[in-house]
């Protein structure tokens, strides 16, 4: 995948993700209820307290209403009719790669996320989620030496009940919105990290996400661990194949740094947007949060939103501990009809809490995108800062860009500064770069990538490179 | 077009080319013929069209061409989109470079040449061999390294940026280059400085097209034709002589008039050069 001509994928004028691997996979019947809790439940061989946690979830989410007031527009969702689980047919939890099905493997070569060690490259950790359930996990031997705990979440259940038990809805409780509460009753997998006290972690962990079954929703939970004095670098992606209906993923992800932990969280979100009508794509309603819940810690979110038919997402920071840290650092591009409702919360309690928040949004074709961030300053939360920077760049003029900034400061001795930016592509930019030789589609591209620098260097190094590219791809044929 | 070439083939023939903005006729009618190797200046006072006719020849769509043709090279120029005329070596030294935040000088700038270079089948430099043609090139102009790596423009002070435009020429290597206004802005130094680098970058295969409103560049570089253009026309075109009689009686002398003008034009080759 790597070091293929730039300008051939710009001509690729489709969703490069869009395949459909073709594998016996085992679902169990469409539509929710107690029933297809315990199925679930029942299926993955979980203890008694998570049933009941689920059990509790879902009796609480009967009770809940959709939120409506995010800025996007979609059909109801008929929530009897989704799958809840679907999983490839192997036998349960593959001992090594050698025991995953072929298929699964090309798939994620096809994906250009090779899973067999040898060829992966060297520094990256993967936990490769397929529809419901994880299928692989990398350099595991190699984590565990240092005492790192990455595996699935299913094994994590199994394997180190203690630790899913205390930190499990320690950030995002059960009930906190609608959809982490149906998330809390029927999530299937998802990554499990555990860094122990004073370990820095060799090497970047990532989680891919797959998307494949039809009619499927995908319910995955992320739960990341910094004990004291560790840090951890940890990447997301993830695609789906190109299908007529919508799919809903509502994912939870939750982080803990303990005292003077760092935890470093990047997302490059390429989830299938839909065609260029708006028919299909994905309902990405997802609820990401960290808490910095020791003195001195920190947690940085970077996210670069490409994919989905509609994002509704904000990944926040709860800033508990004194002189703890909080960051947000978001692309957000739509393209088309895609709609992205997108930011983040700093809650500022512990003192000399610092947070940055830089929102990068780019509307293009039909596009409309919202940045909304909430910024609160307690009481306690003596000399806090926050500083916000939310910049949109409209291609085009069927596109929209919005901002919805909200400030609550309960404490005088803070300081926010908040700035706010909104243009239009240039004509004369595009100008210059052709009259230098860039075809207007690498001139589009160029200029976006440059509107998104400081987002993009916050990334690790593959990742920007892979970030650039897709925008580019996202991008085609917005200006013309 | 039968008449003998003085120095060789015509590169670019401009025949009654008119082009308007916004429904107002700023070109009416030029005709130019640039041989490679030629450095010809346009003067003219302010609105006349010379800014219009170096943005036509790069390709810009603000202008509507509305008749007339421009054959470069033998091909039919206005029928390129702006990144074909650049990749077959036209080059717009602009007279206002644009600003492109977060983008830097070095990217757009490799960008561009490989993008030219693939057009001309030739391979693309990876960035040890591009950072070398830069670092040969900057010199030229007296470019100091770290404006390499700002963003494209962005901050740069009036000099630093004709500087950088006359750097972009240098390391596209292009075969007609159009410098509009280049000298504008410019202090005395600076001007020299880019002076220097135009007159390197002379060639026998390398023509020139100056755009200038004033006289004093064109004592640093010294064209081989000049063409007042007046109104969307050109009224007279000479020799060097031209722009010093021009700067020291304006250009009402000639609006005033074009007769006079048009006499000059015909006699032009034999007396002024």
């Amino acid at each position: 995948m790597n070091g293929t001509n730039p300008i051939s994928e710009l001509a690729e004028r489709e969703y490069r993700y869009g395949f459909v691997t073709d594998i016996e996979s085992e679902t169990i019947p469409r539509g929710l209820n107690e029933r297809i809790i315990h199925l679930i439940s029942e299926k993955k061989q979980e203890p008694g307290f998570l049933l009941q946690w689920r059990l509790r979830s879902y009796r609480h989410w009967l009770t809940m209403k959709e939120p409506t007031w995010a800025k996007v527009h979609y059909p109801p969702i008929d929530y009897q009719n989704i799958i809840y689980f679907s999983a490839p047919k192997q036998r349960a939890g593959p001992a090594s790669l050698d025991d995953v099905d072929p298929e699964l493997l090309k798939t994620y070569e096809k994906l250009g996320i090779p899973l067999r060690e040898r060829e992966a490259l060297a520094g990256i950790a993967v936990d490769a989620v397929f529809d419901s359930v994880s299928v692989a996990t990398t350099f595991k031997e190699k984590l565990a030496e240092m005492g790192i705990i990455f595996c699935s979440f299913s094994e994590a259940v199994r394997e180190h009940p203690e630790l899913v038990q205390r930190y499990l809805g320690s950030v995002v409780p059960a009930t906190d919105n609608f959809f982490a509460c149906l998330n809390s009753a029927v999530f299937s997998d998802g990554s499990f990290c555990y860094i122990p006290k004073g370990v820095r972690c060799p090497m970047e962990l990532s989680t891919y996400f797959r998307i494949n079954a039809a009619d499927t929703g995908q319910f995955e939970r992320t739960l990341i661990v910094a004990d004291e004095g560790a840090t951890v670098s940890y990447l997301e992606g993830c695609t789906a194949p190109r299908r007529d209906e919508n799919q809903l993923h509502a994912a939870v992800v939750e982080l803990v740094a303990l005292d003077n932990a760092t935890i470093k969280y990047s997302t490059v979100q390429n989830w299938y947007p839909g065609d260029r009508e708006g028919k299909g794509g994905i309902y990405n309603f997802v609820t990401k949060r960290g808490k910095c819940a020791g003195t001195n810690s920190k947690i940085s979110w970077t996210q670069v939103e490409t994919g989905s038919a509609i994002t509704w997402k904000y990944p926040s920071c709860i800033l508990l501990g004194d002189n703890s840290v909080g960051e947000f650092y978001s692309v957000a591009l739509t393209n088309n009809y895609q709609q992205a409702d997108t930011g983040t919360k700093m809650i500022h309690i512990g003192k000399n809490t610092r947070s940055t928040i830089l929102s990068k949004g780019i509307s293009a074709g039909h596009g409309q995108n919202t940045y909304r961030g909430a910024v609160k300053i307690l009481k306690g939360a003596a000399g806090a800062r926050n500083y916000s920077q939310c910049d949109s760049l409209l291609l085009g003029d069927q596109c929209e860009a919005h901002t919805f900034p909200y400030v609550e400061v309960c404490n005088a001795s803070s300081q926010l500064e908040h700035e706010a930016s909104t243009s239009r592509i240039g004509e004369d930019q595009l100008f210059y770069c052709r009259q230098r030789g860039l075809s207007q589609e690498d001139a589009v591209g160029l200029i976006v990538n440059g509107f998104c620098r400081e987002v993009f260097r916050e990334l690790p190094m593959e990742f920007a490179v892979e970030a650039q590219k897709l925008l580019g791809v996202s991008l085609e044929g917005s200006v013309g | 077009m039968t008449e003998a070439a003085p120095n060789g083939a015509a590169m670019l023939e401009i025949r009654a080319l008119r082009a308007r903005v916004a429904g107002n006729e700023i070109l009416r009618g030029i005709d130019l013929t640039v041989r490679r190797g030629e450095v010809h200046a346009i003067m003219g006072p302010n609105g006349s069209g010379k800014s219009t006719l170096a943005q036509v020849l790069a390709g810009r769509d603000t202008f509507e061409v509305t008749g007339g043709e421009v054959i470069y090279e033998g091909r039919n120029l206005l029928a390129m989109p702006p990144e074909e005329r650049a990749r077959e070596g036209i080059f717009l030294g602009f007279q206002y470079p644009v600003e492109i935040p977060g983008v830097s000088n070095m990217y757009l700038l490799k960008a561009g040449l490989n993008a030219i270079r693939r057009h001309r089948g030739l391979e693309e430099l990876d960035a040890i061999d591009f950072l070398a043609l830069v670092k040969q090139k900057m010199s030229l102009v007296q470019m100091e390294e770290a404006l390499m790596n700002r963003s494209v423009n962005e901050g740069f002070s009036g000099g630093e940026k004709k500087r950088n435009e006359i750097l972009q020429m240098a390391v596209l290597d292009p075969k007609l280059a159009v410098l509009d206004e280049t000298d504008s802005g410019l202090d005395i130094d600076a001007l020299r400085v880019v002076a220097d680098g135009i007159n390197a970058l002379r060639g026998s295969d390398r023509a020139m097209i100056l755009v200038t409103h004033y006289q004093r560049m064109l004592g640093y570089v010294v064209p081989d034709r000049v063409h007042v253009l007046s109104g969307g026309r050109i009224l007279m075109s000479g020799g060097k002589e031209l722009a010093l009689e021009l700067e020291s009686r304006g250009y009402s002398w000639l609006e005033k008039d074009p007769a006079a003008g048009a006499a000059r034009s015909t006699v032009q080759g034999g007396i002024l050069r």
